[in-house]
């Protein structure tokens, strides 16, 4: 454990230095949540719109922002494959387990870090402080256990070229195509609606916004498949890291 | 003792072999050059004795270890620092250090110490609180030598040490390594020729994967009938002599 530690340790340094992590992580998510907000304003009352009102945007918002860890999560690992430092620690008794554990443990305080700045700002322009915003955090996380198990299984697959296009654009467009924050899934309807409810992002969305509407009892109804998916993406991504590692 | 002993080690990628049933010996506290032109299977050897690649064939023991079936004993005794320059670029010089000695099973306090004791012997102590990717090449080779050392390992891999440095550069790195002599056992690559004949106490000539001649650089001389080592490694690598 205290080897995965250091290496925890020296991801969380590399990744507070970089300015464009702290963008994506902090600035971006709350430039979006004040947009939404203003363009909610310009929605009349009587399209009974509530999509984009600050109690179902703020939770919504803040998974989304979530799915900036699996970039920040790829780019390093695939950083990291790129350069002689890895050889380094492949040469080093650390296991693939303390690895993948490694790059997993500063990502978690940054994500709920990251929860809490979305509805700090949330609140600022509207959301009334309550308890029910620490739930939702605590609801968020598995979803950014799933969001760091997908970086690091592109970040071992991946260059760091190609881990720009599919974790930066093309799974941030995915996770919030299919989760319900900028449409009702509703509306949509058929197999879109089956297909993303057995992925992870939309219920892991519903289960934010029971924690933040207090409706304890439906947490668990969609947060156990995010449960279901943190797990086994991690097991994924440990093995396929250590192959990685073991083909180097 | 010897440190290293591999009987037929081999490494073949498809149809490439890139090392052909290598026997070699190291003995304890030895500084052993592999010396060859690009392509030799110089780095590949390192790659196989320290974990990083599965050899096709043959057997090795490392500091008395099996390579095949004790690598984690092995791991955490030996060292490498690699061809390129294996520094983490956002950390300062002392936290690469103490992240390579907790890596390795020191505590904070003990990665502290450890790291300042190497900072002064290295003479690193007025970069010690810059960023690694603001170093020139010569200090970050330093510091990827340095990250090598903080581990105390017994046995040293140092791939390359050297390339792509100014002459200052590298004559002080030099200085680094003719001070670990007889502390730690050192395997170094290169194909500057002067420096496996400045540094080391054995030279192994590697061509096309084999080890074609191994000897202190005046055995090599003689065994060439040369007197300047470059013209001996001329001969002895290009197969003039047997």
């Amino acid at each position: 454990m205290k080897r995965t530690l250091w290496f925890a340790g020296r991801n969380l340094k590399e990744m507070l230095r970089d300015p464009l992590s702290l963008f994506f992580g902090i600035v971006f998510p709350i430039i979006l949540l004040l947009l939404l907000s203003f363009i909610n304003r310009s929605i009349p009352a009587e399209a009974q719109m509530t999509l984009f009102e600050i109690e179902s945007l703020a939770p919504g918002i803040g998974v989304f922002s979530l799915s900036f860890i699996a970039l920040f999560t790829a780019m390093l690992i695939s950083k990291d494959r790129g350069s002689s430092l890895i050889l380094r620690l492949y040469t080093s008794p650390l296991t693939g387990s303390n690895f993948i554990l490694g790059y997993l443990l500063p990502l978690l305080p940054m994500a709920a870090i990251q929860l809490l700045v979305c509805f700090a700002a949330s609140m600022v322009i509207g959301l009334p402080l309550r308890s029910e915003i620490l739930l939702c955090v605590a609801v968020s996380l598995p979803i950014a256990v799933v969001n760091i198990a997908l970086g690091a299984i592109f970040g071992s697959c991946l260059t760091e070229k190609a881990v720009g296009g599919v974790c930066g654009a093309l799974l941030t467009n995915v996770s919030a195509w299919l989760s319900g924050i900028w449409f009702s899934l509703d509306l949509v309807g058929g197999a879109f609606k089956t297909v993303a409810y057995v992925l992870p992002f939309a219920n892991a969305v519903d289960a934010c916004r029971a924690a933040m509407e207090g409706r304890l009892q439906d947490i668990w109804q969609t947060l156990w498949v995010v449960c279901a998916w943190a797990v086994g993406l991690l097991a994924v991504a440990i093995v396929l890291f250590t192959r990685k590692m073991k083909a180097k | 003792m010897n440190d290293i002993e591999t009987k037929g080690l081999t490494k073949r990628f498809k149809e490439k072999t890139a090392v052909d049933g290598l026997d070699l010996t190291v003995k304890q506290g030895e500084l052993f050059a592999l010396l060859g032109v690009n392509g030799a299977g110089k780095t590949t050897t390192i790659k196989m004795l320290s974990g990083l690649l599965v050899p096709t064939a043959g057997t090795a023991t490392v500091l008395g270890y099996d390579l095949a079936t004790q690598l984690p004993e092995i791991k955490q005794r030996i060292a490498v620092s690699p061809q390129e320059t294996a520094v983490a670029p956002n950390l300062t010089v002392r936290e690469n250090l103490e992240l390579i000695a907790g890596i390795y099973g020191s505590s904070r306090a003990q990665a502290r110490e450890k790291t300042a004791a190497l900072l002064d012997e290295l003479h690193m102590q007025e970069v010690a609180k810059s960023r690694a990717k603001t170093l020139s090449g010569g200090w970050q080779r330093r510091l990827s030598i340095a990250m090598a050392l903080i581990s105390e390992p017994q046995l040293l891999f140092l791939d390359e040490p050297t390339l792509g440095l100014d002459v200052l550069a590298r004559r002080e790195l030099w200085q680094v390594i003719r001070s670990l002599k007889g502390r730690v056992t050192v395997i170094l690559t290169t194909h500057y020729l002067e420096e496996a004949e400045a540094l080391a106490d054995r030279v192994g000539i590697m061509a096309s994967g084999r080890l074609l001649h191994c000897g202190t650089p005046r055995e090599l001389m003689d065994l060439a009938g040369e007197e300047k080592f470059e013209d001996a490694f001329v001969k002895l690598a290009g197969g003039e002599v047997q």
